[in-house]
């Protein structure tokens, strides 16, 4: 008995219709590259553009009417002090948020409130913050365009992304770890601080910091709050030599930097702010690898 | 050899106990620190209602509702003033429209590609690439906006009479700005969608992409509103690129090659230049802020209403 090979090939519609459909994979492909491909190009102008203007002198000057004494020495301070102090702002109540939210709340209309609400702050434009910031701290408490001002508005903004994350992580935690607890005796925050949190801790690290990064961008909420301005002195809230710094010093940041050397018409500034973003896209990308890395770390 | 254990004394075990505030704090303190911060968020939403409502009161206490709505001119720093709000929002509107022509053809291809077409090596190295996009901060975009989308791609394409701040520009950037919202939101619905459809489709004969489209796609519809309504916030809220590359001018026009001003533009531009407490300039910043407000508002609100709504139909 013959047994004849043979392969079933589609003719007419069916073919062209199989056709189509092996082609849009090349299509399709081609779409998906196109975002990376961007990211890419982007990446190729500014390292061409900025890229002969990074230098020790670039990061330890002034900035400067003549573009090629200018740099980021005030601005880059400005966002070191500007987002730690965010950080010790945010990260308590943001946690403190997410563990009420998950272990304390009643089931109840304020519960859901509070969440749909968190959700809804997460989408309000930046530009809003800085007129929150600039109405309530600058204006209202009198704090001026300062430090502490930018990093209560910065805090305000970074809190519910901060606090939505931290609930993911409290969320992510065995229940067998806290019945354990609880069953040895523990009291409800007992068992919180001693289990929960820390096996959160991964998760909650990996939130803030993709936060700061956020924050770290961060122009038009400054900006509104006042922090464009032109800063030849370094921001040090620590004692030195000659005395105090304070967190109610004027400031600016680099973004912010950026912004003004991207305004000007004149080609050279054009450079500086292009290596002002190399060195922000250095610290954004850090930031995120660095999430990226605590995540797959303690990824069970 | 164990040294023989002491008991503590009730004194020395309150002493000791209160050396670690924190690991043996009463509960009911404890309950109540965390309420407060969660209040915190409430305080936030409250604030911002709270200021943004008092000075658009004493806004319109000076222009009428009829200026603010009728008049079709913007003109806040000149005389004769005018407070017509539709200039800044077909401002708003202009880049709206062209960076979602631009975003969403190539975003929803993404979410196809990554979702029905990639095998997981591919989509492992491809995803995290384009979530990149999304961490670029908008100072950067808009950088690029006027000095290379502007400089090498608009003018050779359209003339050196293309303005140097034009919509088209600051469009483009947007678009690469929301490409990740709609391509990762569009991806994750339709991954959702259950096996059983697609397998049902190949079952009838049909190819990938009859399956992709015609049956993925509109599976997943409510979820692809989502992230468009969710993009399209992110456009009315995004102030830099505007503000760098789409100029200061109000302009009642959808033509993308013109100079023009969002909402969030002029905002940025009275915070630029420190208006003064009091005035009618520093009032419009908030009557300009209420609006925008509103509007961002009710697109995460639509949104968040579809995404609840795919939860429902396939969870």
């Amino acid at each position: 008995m013959a047994v004849q090979a043979e392969t079933l090939r589609a003719t007419g519609r069916v073919a062209r219709r199989q056709l189509v459909s092996r082609l849009s994979r090349w299509v399709l492909l081609a779409s998906a590259l196109i975002g990376v491909g961007i990211l890419l190009y982007l990446g190729y102008e500014t390292v061409k553009e900025g890229a002969g203007r990074i230098s020790i002198d670039f990061l330890t000057s002034y900035p400067s009417r003549k573009a090629e004494q200018a740099g980021l020495r005030s601005s880059a301070l400005g966002s070191a002090w500007v987002l730690g102090t965010t950080v010790l702002l945010a990260l308590p109540v943001a946690v403190g948020t997410a563990i009420w939210i998950e272990e304390f709340a009643p089931r109840n209309k304020l519960t859901t409130f509070v969440k749909l609400n968190l959700a809804n702050l997460a989408g309000v434009p930046s530009i809003i913050y800085g007129v929150l910031g600039l109405a309530i701290f600058v204006r209202y408490f009198g704090m001026g365009p300062s430090i502490m001002a930018g990093a209560f508005t910065l805090s305000l903004m970074i809190i519910p992304m901060t606090v939505i994350a931290s609930q993911e992580a409290i969320r992510q935690v065995p229940p067998s770890i806290r019945d354990g607890s609880l069953a040895l005796g523990a009291t409800h925050w007992q068992t919180i601080w001693h289990h929960v949190l820390p096996q959160a801790t991964p998760g909650i690290m990996t939130g803030i910091i993709l936060a700061v990064s956020r924050a770290a961008g961060e122009t038009a909420a400054l900006i509104m709050v006042g922090a464009f301005t032109f800063i030849a002195f370094d921001n040090n809230s620590l004692p030195v030599a000659n005395g105090w710094g304070s967190l109610l010093d004027d400031f600016t940041t680099i973004p912010i930097q950026i912004y003004n050397w991207t305004i000007r018409p004149q080609p050279e500034f054009r450079q500086n702010a292009a290596a002002g973003i190399i060195v922000l896209m250095v610290a954004v990308l850090s930031l995120n690898l660095l999430a990226a890395i605590i995540r797959e770390r303690f990824r069970r | 050899m164990a040294t023989p254990a002491r008991e503590l004394t009730g004194a020395e075990l309150g002493a000791a106990l209160r050396k670690r505030p924190l690991r043996h704090a009463n509960e009911a303190v404890v309950k109540a620190v965390l309420g407060a911060c969660a209040a915190v968020s409430l305080a936030t939403t409250a604030l911002i209602i709270v200021v943004l409502a008092r000075e658009t009161v004493s806004f319109f206490g000076e222009v009428s509702f009829a200026d603010f709505f009728l008049d079709t001119a913007w003109q806040p720093l000149f005389r004769p003033e005018s407070f017509g709000i539709w200039e800044l929002v077909a401002g708003t509107g202009n880049v709206v429209f062209w960076s979602l022509l631009l975003a969403l053809p190539v975003g929803l291809a993404t979410a196809i590609y990554l979702s029905e077409y990639a095998a997981p090596r591919t989509r492992s190295i491809l995803k995290p690439a384009l979530e990149a996009l999304a961490g670029v901060p908008t100072v950067v975009y808009a950088y690029f906006a006027l000095n290379v989308v502007t400089l090498d791609i608009l003018r050779p394409v359209f003339g050196q009479d293309v303005p140097i701040f034009n919509a088209l520009s600051a469009s483009t950037m947007l678009a690469v700005m929301i490409l990740p919202t709609i391509a990762s939101i569009s991806e994750d619905a339709m991954t959702s969608v259950p096996r059983d459809l697609r397998e049902a489709a190949y079952g009838l004969g049909a190819t990938r992409l009859e399956v992709s489209l015609r049956v993925v796609v509109p599976a997943a519809l409510s979820g692809i509103i989502a992230s468009i309504l969710l993009a399209i916030a992110r456009v009315v809220g995004e102030t830099m690129i505007v503000a760098i590359a789409a100029g200061s001018t109000p302009n009642l026009t959808l033509w993308p090659l013109s100079t023009i001003q969002t909402m969030t533009g002029y905002m940025l531009q009275v915070g630029l230049g420190d208006a003064a407490r009091g005035t009618i300039q520093y009032k419009s910043l908030f009557a300009v802020g209420s609006t925008l407000f509103v509007i961002t508002l009710l697109f995460n609100i639509g949104a968040t209403w579809f995404v609840g709504r795919f939860r429902e139909e396939y969870e």
